[in-house]
């Protein structure tokens, strides 16, 4: 006998919690517990008293298992919403990365150019070394992680995706 | 403003929510509580013998009277061992509110004595949990806590209390307003409830599947049930859970479905055109194999927690709502338009051809007790007096869930999603607490007494009059049914070994012990337990190889029901045995 997989999906899903000892525990423990995936998850207060943060997940799993995923999310008591912004329609998803290259010579120039044309900043400079901040959504960084990795690649910081939805409305 | 302990607002916190009984343990991280409980009068606390005991038996007490059960226990091991009743609870969805006892804040997280991190093992098997650093947080943790264990989907919370959180004080305002942010709906939504209401109008074939949902509904949950099984004329069928919802004694009452359920039920859920689900969750032991669950029908599922909604099985119609809410709005629509129901002849002469395989039938005997047999005369001797029936887990659970009947809800305690051997004694315990005047009995099996024969003793200080009825096999015989049916009669550690002798055991708990191996003596042993004024151990000699019928065996359909031991096959393929 074997294990079977099903087909997944990629969603991003945005919660509004409180802002209380344990909630990230909660909810990270909770997608761990059922078995469902976490790609990335970020989090940050959000309001004036900080008293919500808004914590932003990127799961994957068959249609069933999102509306589980969605469910189990919202029966959890510091948890007030959960939009899943790719069902709900036009959003956008953003990114910040910090990448350290280094090299001499043209491997340094060209990722200098490459770095350009992605309108990476360059936050940080030695005689053999860059940071480049680039911001967008995770395919531009992953392409532009997988150029780095050509000229010079040292580390990669990422901070996971945050998202909202177009328009003038709240998610 | 005056100031209070922590300890103190606590209890005037437990006053407040009409909590006067509290099942706990004591130790270290607890002391300045128990000192608050020695001061004052209007709280009894129940002393049992080991903390899984404290929980299960406010699990008792909970589901028995519908209040919430309190339990209090030490840090560390106290709260550890309180942990199987915290999960079990949560899986049967009754609502119970946990103090454990921590250490100071200032040693949290230094490994100091006793410190367990109680809210990190408990975050996943409670409904949600606390840990409180501050005396001035406790009344509003408090107050909010019972909301969240009784409302909605009710279910366990834990409150962790540090030892010097206890003793600090904090003005005292019990009585102030704290927002609270737990608001389940209870109503449905008109639209839906309209659209069921045609739905089961236009049935050919309808059937009404219930669970444990209707009984933590209310009361009243299971008197709406009743008047719609009566308007519509449809079969009713329940889960384990569900028992004592609807009349055993009704003629629309199919019997249990599901694994160990009947024929009837399982073949009308597979052949219904309209299945009406309210307040189960198609949990795996309902459904069997899932792609050949009930094929034809369209569904509607009432749940009051939208999780449990479309989880397992893909339903037409989703009602997120309290069932008994629902069940009402339901019957007021449909008599205020005279609803006439389809004619269902035909679908109840199907039904009583199912009824007729007689499919809980078992073969008699003169010679020794069949553990059926046992449970009809149990059922026979005390039914007049409705009493409470709490169970251990196995065969024993199952033939008391079959042959036992219950026309009332709270009279059946059972651990139906954990499955936790153990339950019975403690929960009995509970039951008895909380209602003084019951005839209240732990159908056990011998195996399972022995996970908390411990009660015994809570019961003897406590003088309460529970009997214990053990179907004793010498087998733990569940398991040893699923290695005669999967693994060719290889019985693996199944055996219940080196038995105590369950009557000399009783008499040195000062319990009285009655022993039984003849079925021709059966009645007047058993009139000679409920005759006795105090707690009972019956050590019920049975029959010890008999298995327990109908069983949709694991990974088959509903259909595919095995009837008796003859069509047993004794081998199974992986993906079946994969799925126990
Ligand atoms: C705490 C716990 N451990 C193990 C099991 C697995 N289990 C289910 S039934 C059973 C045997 C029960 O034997 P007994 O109490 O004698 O009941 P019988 O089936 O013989 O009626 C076991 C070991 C369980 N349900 N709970
Ligand atoms: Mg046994």
């Amino acid at each position: 006998m074997h294990i079977k997989e099903e087909v997944s999906e990629r969603h991003v899903l945005t919660l509004t919690v409180d802002n209380e000892a344990g909630t990230l525990a909660r909810i990270a423990g909770m997608f761990t517990s059922r078995g469902y995936n976490i790609d990335s998850l970020t989090v940050a207060d959000i309001s004036e008293d900080h008293a919500t943060s808004r914590i932003t997940i990127v799961t994957k799993g068959p249609p069933p298992v999102i509306d589980q995923i969605i469910a189990q999310c919202e029966r959890l008591v510091p948890v007030h919403k959960v939009t899943d912004l790719t069902e709900a329609g036009p959003h956008v998803e953003r990114e910040l990365a910090l990448v350290k290259v280094s090299g001499a010579g043209d491997q340094r120039v060209e990722a200098m150019r490459l770095a350009d044309i992605y309108r990476a900043r360059v936050i940080d400079a030695t005689v053999n070394s860059f940071i480049f901040e680039i911001t967008g959504g995770p395919d531009k960084i992953d392409t532009f992680v997988t150029l780095m990795r050509e000229v010079g690649l040292v580390e990669v910081g990422r901070t996971g995706i945050v998202g909202l939805m177009r328009g003038s409305g709240a998610s | 403003m005056p100031e209070k302990s922590g300890a103190e607002i606590l209890i005037d916190c437990l006053l407040e929510q009409g909590v006067d009984t509290v099942f706990g343990y004591p130790g270290g991280a607890v002391l300045p509580i128990y000192d608050a409980l020695f001061q004052q009068k209007k709280i009894r606390h129940v002393l049992v013998r080991h903390e899984a005991g404290a929980a299960h038996a406010a699990e008792g007490y909970a589901r028995s009277t519908g209040k919430p059960g309190v339990v209090l226990v030490t840090s560390g091991p106290g709260a550890t061992n309180a942990v199987t009743g915290i999960a079990d609870a949560f899986l049967d969805s009754i609502p119970l509110v946990v103090l454990t006892g921590q250490v100071a804040t200032t040693l949290i997280g230094s490994d100091a004595f006793q410190e367990a991190d109680t809210v990190g093992i408990t975050r996943h098997c409670s409904k949600h949990n606390y840990l409180v650093k501050d005396p001035a947080d406790l009344a509003a943790t408090v107050r909010e806590a019972f909301t969240i264990a009784t409302k909605g989907r009710p279910g366990p919370v834990v409150i962790d209390i540090p030892k010097n959180v206890q003793v600090a004080t904090a003005p005292t305002d019990v009585k102030g307003n704290s927002p609270n942010r737990f608001h389940p709906a209870r109503e449905a939504e008109y639209a839906a409830i309209n659209q069921a209401v045609e739905l089961l109008a236009k049935a050919k074939a309808p059937i009404l599947y219930t669970g444990g949902g209707v009984i933590n509904s209310g009361p009243d949950a299971s008197a709406a049930l009743r008047e719609l099984a009566e308007l519509t004329g449809a079969p009713v069928t329940s889960t384990l859970m569900g028992l004592g919802a609807y009349p055993a004694s009704s003629e629309a009452w199919l019997g249990m479905l599901g694994m160990h359920g009947t024929y009837e039920a399982n073949m009308a859920m597979n052949q219904c055109d309209v299945m009406f689900c309210l307040g189960a969750r198609f949990d795996d032991r309902i459904t069997g194999r899932l792609d050949a669950f009930s094929p034809d029908s369209i569904k509607i599922h009432v749940d009051i927690d939208r999780s449990s909604i479309n989880k397992t099985v893909r339903v037409d119609l989703p009602i997120v709502a309290d069932v008994g809410t629902a069940i009402r709005q339901m019957i007021d629509i449909w008599k205020g338009r005279k609803v006439k129901p389809q004619p269902l002849t035909e679908w109840w002469s199907k039904i009583e051809g199912w009824r007729s395989v007689r499919c809980l039938n078992y073969p008699a005997s003169k010679s020794e007790i069949m553990p059926q047999y046992a449970i009809e005369r149990l059922y026979a001797a005390t039914k007049d007096r409705a009493p409470i029936i709490t169970t251990e887990v196995g065969q024993h659970q199952m033939w008391a869930a079959q042959h036992f009947h219950f026309d009332a809800p709270n009279k059946w305690l059972t651990s139906g999603g954990l499955g936790t051997m153990g339950y019975g004694l403690p929960a009995a315990v509970g039951a008895q607490m909380g209602n003084p005047d019951a005839l209240v009995i732990d159908i056990a099996g011998e195996a399972s007494i022995q996970m908390n024969i411990q009660e015994m003793g809570t019961a003897t200080q406590y003088r309460l009059p529970i009997k214990i009825f053990i179907l004793n096999n010498e087998w733990m015989g569940m398991v040893r049914q699923w290695q005669q049916l999967t693994y060719e009669s290889r019985y693996s550690e199944s055996y219940s070994d080196s038995l105590p002798d369950f009557v000399a055991l009783a008499e040195a708990y000062g319990w009285k012990g009655i022993r039984c191996d003849d079925p021709a003596k059966l009645d007047d042993a058993i009139a000679e337990m409920l005759a006795y004024d105090g707690p009972v151990m019956f050590d019920c000699r049975v029959a010890k190889t008999a298995n327990c019928f109908p069983m949709v065996p694991s990974g088959a359909a509903h259909t595919e029901m095995i009837l008796h031991s003859d069509e047993v096959s004794g081998t199974m393929d992986d993906e079946a045995k994969a799925l126990v």
